[in-house]
């Protein structure tokens, strides 16, 4: 019983020990888990930081992640808005540092348009060859 | 219509699998090879951010933008902190450097005071200034997503090249390399 709970116990102590061997035991910054009293801005944050990218933790966005530096993201971000910055600045502010990776809002450019013209190239060449089939059994 | 369809032609059977076998090449591909999943910052040929950081450790200064600004020499910023096991292993790497007298200034990610003093105790100091940044604000501004992170800026300010990751000694060569090259 003793053997199993010293195993027990060592388990728990290896859990608890290998992510903090590599993280920073820093408290978070101001708003990294407080939200806005502002209702309203407090949502304009949420919305841009949903679509944000952890750069620590890549698949995730920063208002998913407990990575410190998620949490400092979040925390510039709420005090930004906070002093009247616009989402979309701050968004653009990061981009100019990190490029479009930072941000998981799509955008149009020069690489990236063939993702939206060809479904619906895709869609029109379907509905075409679709017409010319129900065409031809019409006239049967 | 009197006329009945036209058969597919033969090699229209193939087709189906033929997508399949691009399709399976297309995932390997995407299996095999290693994504690169460092985040370049987009700052280089830009001049360095505004910032003041209050002294991360008594004995040396801390960090401006300004000091930067003074001309003189490139030198090295090395983001780093006493937790980030990395930052250890390329000390020895930055105390060749500073031996040779290229001038390291420092910012310490996220650090409590009396740990950086330990790390530089432990590994050597070869910073002449180091900047302490509690929230990573002047980490984000520059574009630098991790430590450690080693930056070549200019006698202007200009930010000419980042090296993600650890020094390792056979990248010595390519640091000075990019030193001189910042000189032009």
């Amino acid at each position: 019983m003793t053997r199993w709970l010293c195993l027990l116990l060592l388990m728990l102590a290896g859990v608890g020990f290998g992510p903090l061997a590599a993280q920073d035991t820093m408290p978070p910054a101001p708003y990294a888990y407080r939200q806005l009293d502002d209702p309203a801005q407090e949502a304009k944050a949420q919305a841009l930081m949903e679509t944000l990218r952890c750069l620590k933790c890549q698949s995730q966005s920063i208002a998913d992640s407990d990575a410190p530096m998620a949490g400092d993201m979040r925390s510039q971000v709420r005090q930004r808005i906070a002093a009247g910055e616009e989402p979309e600045a701050i968004r653009a502010w990061l981009v100019e540092r990190y490029g479009d990776y930072v941000s998981y809002a799509p955008r149009v450019t020069a690489l990236t348009w063939p993702l939206f013209v060809i479904p619906v190239v895709l869609l029109v060449l379907a509905a075409l060859l679709l017409r010319r089939r129900f065409q031809k059994g019409q006239g049967e | 219509m009197s006329e009945t369809p036209k058969p597919a032609p033969r090699w229209a059977i193939w087709l189906p699998l033929g997508l399949f076998l691009g399709f399976v090449a297309l995932v390997l591909i995407g299996l095999l090879r290693p994504a690169d999943r460092e985040v370049a910052s987009a700052m280089i040929g830009k001049p360095l951010p505004q910032f003041d950081l209050p002294a991360a450790i008594p004995e040396k200064p801390g960090l401006a933008h300004n000091d930067f600004a003074a001309g003189g020499k490139p030198r090295l910023l090395n983001v780093f902190a006493s937790w980030c096991i990395p930052c250890a292993v390329e000390s020895p790497q930055l105390d060749q450097l500073a031996k040779m007298g290229v001038e390291i200034n420092g910012i310490a990610i996220r650090d409590h005071r009396e740990d950086v003093a330990a790390f530089l105790a432990r590994n050597g100091n070869p910073f002449t200034r180091i900047g302490a940044d509690d929230v990573s604000k002047v980490q984000l501004a520059m574009g630098s997503s991790g430590v450690p992170e080693t930056f070549v800026i200019d006698g202007k300010g200009v930010i000419r090249y980042q090296h993600i990751g650890e020094i390792r000694a056979d990248q010595l060569p390519l640091i000075l390399e990019k030193l001189k090259e910042a000189e032009q």
